[in-house]
């Protein structure tokens, strides 16, 4: 049983071969089959996702790419109110790092602010406060040395920022009350002595902005390669030609005892395009890419799946089309 | 032949070098040597003040000392201090000079110890600093940075490093183009210069300074020294009467003849023969009494004493037996007559075996001997004065000791560089300087630079081209460009100076030694010439019958630790001499000692006995494994610079590591060895630049002007200096993805693109802090009334907020911490005391007088353009006791369009365009470059070097290390390459490429990757400047000059020349007068001159005034003349 028969199932003339499902448990000699809910999750990209975007033209797929890096609005800090300040951060550099936390809320809740207004409407306003001061441990474990152990809230991370429900907030939120989408990204250290006391107001924005409203760490996409092999490429020159493209591209598969060159799974193929490298492969190799198939990803900061930011998207340029005919019309009317 | 191993981990030396050596050893080794030997000695050459009132009295210092620092605290009082804290109070960090002295009051003798005669300010982390010594975190608890080198004087708050100087040794003959014999003799009393020539006539002349310009002829010389024989003379020239193929004494005919024509044939016909060519004194008032004593004298007596003491100073005569000095006089003769057939006699001035360096050291001992000098010939005065006088309490000469003289002098000469002693006649400033603080490498380039005395001026290439013998000693790259370039140079990474070394000990171990016979037992000059001379410090010691013998025993010696490490012992076979020198400042380098069969002494097994820490570098040195060469031994030794090449019983010495033939500037740079050369001299120049860390105390200094970067990052291509000098604990840079790719035009001109996501989330931002510093007065002629600070000035309005330009001050009138001030706030609201009048006109008699006083508001304001943050205030007193109040001005700042980036390679730019990260072009794995450079930086420039940098840190990143780029070494482009297919990415570091704009894949392949950048000091926001109107100058009305007075833009006379060629004489007209100073001034058309007030008051009329617009610098120019009585007429004919 070779170990393409575990997910494949093979298509012949006349039957299907290894239609049932065989990677259970003990199966397979090198795999943990077992299923388990953490490994599964863990393998799951909660904030990111691939897809194909098949047959449009490039513009229109750039267009979404372009769309939610720059207009798709989020929340995030944009003034903070610095009542004391006696880390060694700046303030102005603290003020910037707090701006860069993404918040883990959906900003369709919410307004744009009004522009000179300083106070904020539960409409368009999140409140947070940051009001730290870092101690010595009173009884600190016999044998602590770190910073951490001997001084009571040594690191401020973004946990600590503590969300202040205005106006009807606290009812719209109920269950599910406003924090950052990570607990764990460190804002400061703090010594003792050392505190924070800090009102964060958050508003809504987009990236065009400032990159901190971007809702994605990065939205891109690649076009799916292509390789076709000129010649058959044996032994040694298969095991070769395998180490000049990705892992998983190229397998080299046993037929008559000789190793032989196969594209497996062009897509994993990052075009490294190292087979120009060795000269006898150059002409043997036909490296494309289909212009038409946009393998798209987006990940998310984490405020709003990746998959409804990718129906924003689409909501924004629908409404960018909406406005542009409306404008044409506009035109025509005038014309006639 | 067995083959060399080679020693792994060599490099490993280093560190362990660094570790007990640190970077400004030469510094802080001199300082040493300077505070615990040479003021001793000092001291002791002028231990003695006599005194003409009385015979009898004396003083006489026993001993002196210099303490630990501390600062004065009012009045006697004092409190041992921290560098840091002098910084911040603007005070100086020095401590006590302490003399033990014997004197007589009265009839008695009395010993007096631990006077105080002056303050020494104290070199940081010498032996008397707090500092020596300190762990890490001792140096922590002091605020100091612990990689901070030292090596620099805190006076009056501001940091001073003295520069090393570069000189000519000193004591040595020298023959130059010409040729001319030349030495330069200084000793302790005096500096001399004599010179040896061949005049027109084939005449070998001496000429010196006392003596008039023709030169007197040599043989005379030799008569005045008491040598009447010819022949003996010959003799101890050349060493024979016939003609060798070594040397021709028939030169010497036409000497031998001038001799006899200026019919000298006696010792006493040859000194009143040079009584005749003295120069004639002009008597300086300063040097009073020698004149006087030489009046006295005959002149035969000048003569002679002139030939013992001045001429040629350095060679000691006892008891005017000039048997020495004649032997050293004839060998200059010899040197000089070889020079004129074999031009390889003649010395290369260049070479760094001629040179010293002058370091801190010897640069405060002459100061503080010229200072102590006058303190004694003060005292002197004190004493002639004040013992005539019959007192009640007896002449004590403590009493009249002043701190001041020593300690000012001191003081100021380091606080603005002037080093004036009259005494050598030496007038030279920029001696020290403020140590730049721009970053961390700029302090250290400062500390290990060499200043040279050469003219800056002159356009010879000589002093100023990479000479071949400052190889491993001075840094090949680093040197400024322009009319410097050349002169300043910076040392090595390993170079080490050396301090002056006791030679007596050295000469007895030599003549001990056996195979050298002592010069004054030599008794004919045959074999003096037959043998090689010994030579210890330009002094002929002896002969030697087998110099090798002598020279390899010396050298044992030496590695067994018998001797100091820094004796140089070489042979000159040209000369026929062996050199042994002792003396201070010459550059030296450790290597590794082989043995005659090739092995290396060092093997792998010290090295993992280093690891371990089980032996220090010192212990390396101690085993004689490794030695310290100076210049002119290395020139007499073979050295290989790697294993391979060691060729047994030849080679002597093998390298350490060949990439510390680079200084500390250059040692940043990945792969320079790839560059071409002079990029690297670029980036030495940027580096210093480049802003960064400047310390671990950073935050805790207050300095005029500090930069530091937001989110520093060690670079990912390192090299091994930068571990060596902890760069990567205090980086100055970024490591930015950078596609070489053109983009938008706004990129010509090594302009560059910048992704505004970058921006945004914080590359190349950076903090600029200033301070403001306000002292509060005393003024005693105010009655003692001082500065005062005022609170707020509020509105009248109820809620009574400050008013605007007081919006930021506290209750007690000082910017609050944290406060934003916006332009022309004021940041401490000072008054002070104006013209007061006495309230009552005549005082009673013993009562001072009462003063009422006016103040006047002299605030602190704020200007500059962008908005500011106080970040702190410091509320201090200084040194004269008046408050001292400093604040830290801090602006955040992100970039923008035209502020200054430069990559590690001399590849500097400016951002030409800011692009949302949309528009940016993204790879396979969605990654947008922070920073597009435009491929035309590197045909010309050939920094291949960078190219290096972006695929060695490209491949670091994807294997997630650091990899290294030291010069000669670093990782391999095969390693390189190797890492990126295994990864997926194309070997060449090349990617494909989508565009953001069009969304379509690039056509070209993208060169991507990550290269370290910096950001330098050169910001858009502290350049911009325009104006159209604004203030104007009070004398011409013209419009101000510069930036700093928010002056106008200058229409130069090239810009003049312009318009005149298209004859637009409106513009021209409306740009020189009208937007600049018209005035309408009134002409009388009667007499021609100007009028005031529709009057003339020449014609004593109202009658003919015209009104005529003139410049009004040309009004000025009509009354000056006037005012010079030279008449200007104004000749007005209407249109």
């Amino acid at each position: 049983m070779s170990v393409d028969t575990r997910n494949e199932a093979f298509l012949h003339e006349y039957c299907v071969e290894n239609a049932e499902t065989t990677d259970f448990p003990g199966n397979y000699a090198d795999f943990d089959d077992s299923w388990d809910l953490q490994s599964f999750k863990e393998n799951v990209e909660e904030n990111a996702i691939e897809f194909d975007m098949i047959g449009i033209s490039p513009a229109i797929a750039n267009a979404f790419r372009r769309i939610l890096l720059a207009e798709v609005p989020t929340m995030a800090i944009e003034k903070v109110f610095i009542y004391n300040n006696t880390s060694i951060l700046q303030d102005d550099f603290l003020a910037h790092r707090l701006g860069l936390i993404p918040i883990n809320v959906d900003p369709r809740y919410f307004e744009y602010r009004q522009e000179g207004d300083e106070e904020g409407t539960p409409q368009d306003t999140i409140v947070f406060e940051l009001k730290l001061k870092c101690t010595k441990n009173p009884n600190p474990e016999p044998d602590a040395c770190t910073p951490e152990s001997l001084y009571n809230n040594r690191n401020i991370y973004s946990k600590h920022l503590k969300w202040v429900p205005i106006g009807n907030q606290e009812e719209i939120f109920q269950g599910k009350p406003i924090k950052p989408v990570d607990d764990d990204i460190l804002i400061a250290k703090l010594s003792p002595g050392q505190e924070l006391d800090l009102k964060l107001h958050c508003v809504k924005g987009v990236g065009r902005d400032h990159i901190k409203f971007s809702p994605v760490a990065t939205a891109f996409y690649r076009l799916l390669p292509k390789i076709q092999l000129l010649r058959t490429f044996e032994n040694d020159e298969a095991e070769k030609l395998k180490k000049c493209f990705t892992k998983g591209v190229i397998k080299c598969e046993n037929v008559d005892g000789k190793k032989i060159a196969k594209v497996v799974n062009p897509r994993k193929d990052t075009c490294g395009r190292n087979v120009f490298r060795h000269p006898e492969f150059k002409d043997s190799v036909k490296l494309s890419v289909v212009k038409d198939h946009f393998i798209f990803s987006i990940e998310s900061t984490g405020a709003l799946s990746p998959q409804t930011l990718f129906l924003e998207a689409v909501e924004i340029f629908a409404g960018k089309c909406r406005h542009f005919l409306g404008e044409l019309e506009e035109i025509n009317k005038d014309a006639k | 032949m067995e083959k060399v191993n080679e020693i792994k981990e060599k490099w490993k030396l280093l560190p362990a070098f660094l570790q007990s050596r640190g970077l400004v050893k030469q510094h802080l080794d001199s300082f040493n040597h300077f505070i615990e030997c040479e003021i001793k000695n000092i001291v002791k050459a002028n231990e003695e003040i006599r005194c003409e009132a009385d015979p009898n009295w004396y003083l006489k210092y026993i001993d002196i000392n210099v303490g630990k620092p501390e600062i004065e605290e009012g009045f006697n009082v004092t409190r041992a201090t921290t560098p840091h804290e002098c910084r911040l109070r603007d005070v100086t960090y020095c401590a006590p000079i302490t003399v033990d002295i014997e004197h007589k009051r009265g009839n008695d003798r009395v010993i007096k110890t631990g006077l105080v005669i002056g303050r020494m300010p104290i070199m940081l982390r010498s032996h008397n600093c707090v500092l020596h010594n300190k762990t890490f975190a001792q140096l922590i608890r002091l605020k100091e940075c612990p990689h901070d080198p030292g090596g620099y004087f805190v006076v009056n708050g501001s940091e001073k490093v003295i520069l090393i100087h570069e000189q000519l040794s000193r004591n040595r003959i020298l023959i130059e183009e010409g040729p001319v014999c030349q030495v330069t003799s200084t000793t302790a009393e005096r500096k001399s210069r004599t010179n040896l020539m061949i005049n027109k006539k084939k005449q070998i002349m001496m000429k010196h300074n006392s003596f008039s310009d023709d030169g007197i002829p040599i043989f005379v010389v030799f008569k005045a020294m008491g040598f009447e024989s010819d022949s003996e003379i010959v003799e101890l020239i050349c060493g024979t009467l016939c003609e060798t193929d070594e040397i021709d004494p028939n030169l010497l005919i036409p000497s031998i003849e001038a001799c006899h024509r200026a019919e000298v044939w006696t010792n006493e016909q040859a000194l009143r023969f040079m009584a005749s060519k003295l120069k004639a004194k002009n008597s300086a008032p300063g040097n009073k009494p020698f004149f006087q004593e030489q009046r006295r004298k005959s002149s035969d007596e000048i003569v002679r004493e002139l030939l013992s003491t001045t001429i040629v100073a350095h060679v000691p005569v006892v008891a005017f037996n000039f048997r020495q000095k004649t032997i050293y006089l004839a060998q200059m003769v010899k040197r000089l007559i070889l020079a004129i057939s074999n031009p390889d006699y003649i010395d290369d001035r260049d070479y760094y075996g001629n040179k010293r360096l002058e370091l801190a050291g010897s640069l405060i001992g002459l100061l503080f001997e010229d200072l102590l000098k006058r303190f004694n010939s003060e005292l002197r005065l004190i004493a002639d004065k004040n013992i005539p006088k019959i007192k009640a309490a007896q002449f004590d000469i403590t009493k009249h000791m002043r701190q001041d003289l020593i300690t000012n002098g001191l003081i100021n000469a380091i606080a603005t560089g002037n080093w004036t002693l009259k005494r050598f006649k030496m007038e030279r400033i920029g001696v020290s300087q403020v140590l730049s603080r721009l970053s961390y490498i700029s302090a250290l380039g400062m500390m290990t630079r060499i200043n040279s005395q050469f003219e800056k001026t002159r356009k010879t290439s000589g002093p100023r081209s990479l000479q071949c013998s400052q190889w491993g000693l001075v840094c090949p790259c680093d040197t400024p460009e322009g009319e410097s370039c050349g002169l300043i140079k910076n040392l090595a990474l390993m170079t080490h100076i050396t301090t002056d070394v006791n030679q007596d000990l050295i000469i007895r171990v030599c003549l001990n030694l056996g195979g050298v016979q002592d010069i004054n037992l030599c008794e004919s000059g045959a074999k003096i010439n037959r043998n090689y001379l010994v030579y210890v410090n330009g002094l002929i010691i002896g002969i030697t019958f087998d110099p090798v013998k002598l020279v390899t025993a010396l050298r044992k010696i030496r590695r067994g630790g018998f001797i100091s490490e820094f004796v140089s012992v070489s042979v000159n076979r040209l000369h026929k001499s062996v050199y042994i020198a002792t003396d201070g400042g010459r550059l030296c380098r450790p290597y590794i000692i082989i043995n005659p069969d090739g092995q290396p002494r060092i093997t792998s097994k010290h090295i993992e006995a280093l690891n371990r820490g089980l032996i220090c570098f010192e212990d390396f040195i101690r085993k004689g494994l490794i030695e310290y060469l100076d210049v002119n031994e290395a020139s007499d030794s073979h050295i290989a610079i790697k294993e391979e090449v060691i060729n047994p019983g030849i080679t002597t010495h093998l390298e350490i590591e060949p990439f510390t033939l680079l200084g500390v500037c250059a040692g940043i740079i990945p792969f320079p060895h790839n560059n071409q050369s002079p990029r690297n001299t670029y980036q030495c120049a940027m580096g210093k630049q480049a802003m960064g860390t400047i310390g671990l105390n950073q935050r805790e200094r207050i300095d005029t002007l500090l930069y530091l970067l937001a989110y520093p990052q060690r670079p990912v291509v390192k090299t091994k200096t930068i571990e060596l000098i902890h760069f990567d604990e205090m980086p100055a840079g970024q490591n930015a993805i950078v596609a070489v790719m053109s983009y938008s035009g706004f990129d010509i001109e090594d302009a560059s693109i910048m992704n505004k996501a970058s921006i945004d989330r914080g590359y190349g931002r950076c903090f600029v802090y200033r301070n403001q510093k306000c002292v509060l007065r005393r003024y005693p002629t105010l009655g003692g009334a001082s500065d005062r600070i005022m609170g707020p000035l509020v509105q009248s309005e109820p809620p009574h907020l400050p008013i605007a330009k007081h919006a930021a001050l506290d209750i007690d009138g000082i910017a609050a911490p944290g406060e934003r001030i916006q332009n022309r706030q004021v940041l401490v609201n000072k008054q002070t005391p104006v013209s007061s009048t006495a309230m009552e006109t005549t005082p009673l008699p013993g009562k001072a007088p009462s003063y009422s006083v006016n103040y006047k508001d002299v605030p602190i304001t704020y200007k500059g353009i962008e908005e500011t943050t106080v970040e702190k205030v410091m509320i201090t007193s200084n040194s004269e006791e008046s408050f001292l109040i400093k604040l830290l001005l801090r602006q955040m700042r992100r970039p923008e369009v035209g502020d200054k980036f430069s990559s590690r390679h001399g590849q500097k730019g400016v951002i030409g365009l800011i692009v949302p990260q949309e528009d940016f072009p993204f790879n396979n794995v969605g990654i947008c470059p922070d920073m597009i450079m435009n491929p035309h930086g590197f045909p010309s420039r050939m920094t291949v070097g960078k190219l290096k940098e972006l695929v060695a840190g490209k491949s670091a990143i994807i294997k997630g290390t650091l990899h290294d780029g030291t010069a000669f070494g670093g990782t391999t482009i095969d390693e390189i390459t190797e890492i990126m297919c295994e990864n997926g990415y194309n070997y060449h570091g090349k990617e494909m490429m989508t565009s953001g704009i069009t969304g379509e894949p690039l056509t070209g392949y993208i060169f991507f990757g990550p290269i370290y950048y910096q950001k330098l000091k050169h910001m858009v926001l502290d350049k911009v400047h325009g104006r159209s109107r604004g203030p104007r100058a009070v004398l011409t009305r013209q419009p101000t000059e510069g930036r700093a007075r928010d002056g106008g833009l200058r229409l130069g006379e090239m810009e003049r020349d312009c318009l005149i060629g298209h004859g637009v004489s409106m513009l021209l007209l409306e740009r020189l007068m009208l937007s600049s100073d018209a005035f309408n001034v009134e002409v009388c058309t009667g007499c021609g001159f100007l009028g005031y007030q529709k009057w003339c008051s020449y014609c004593e009329s109202s009658r003919s005034l015209a009104s005529v617009q003139v410049p009004y610098a040309y009004k000025l120019l009509i009354q000056e003349l006037q005012a010079m009585c030279i008449q200007t007429k104004l000749k007005l004919t209407s249109l």
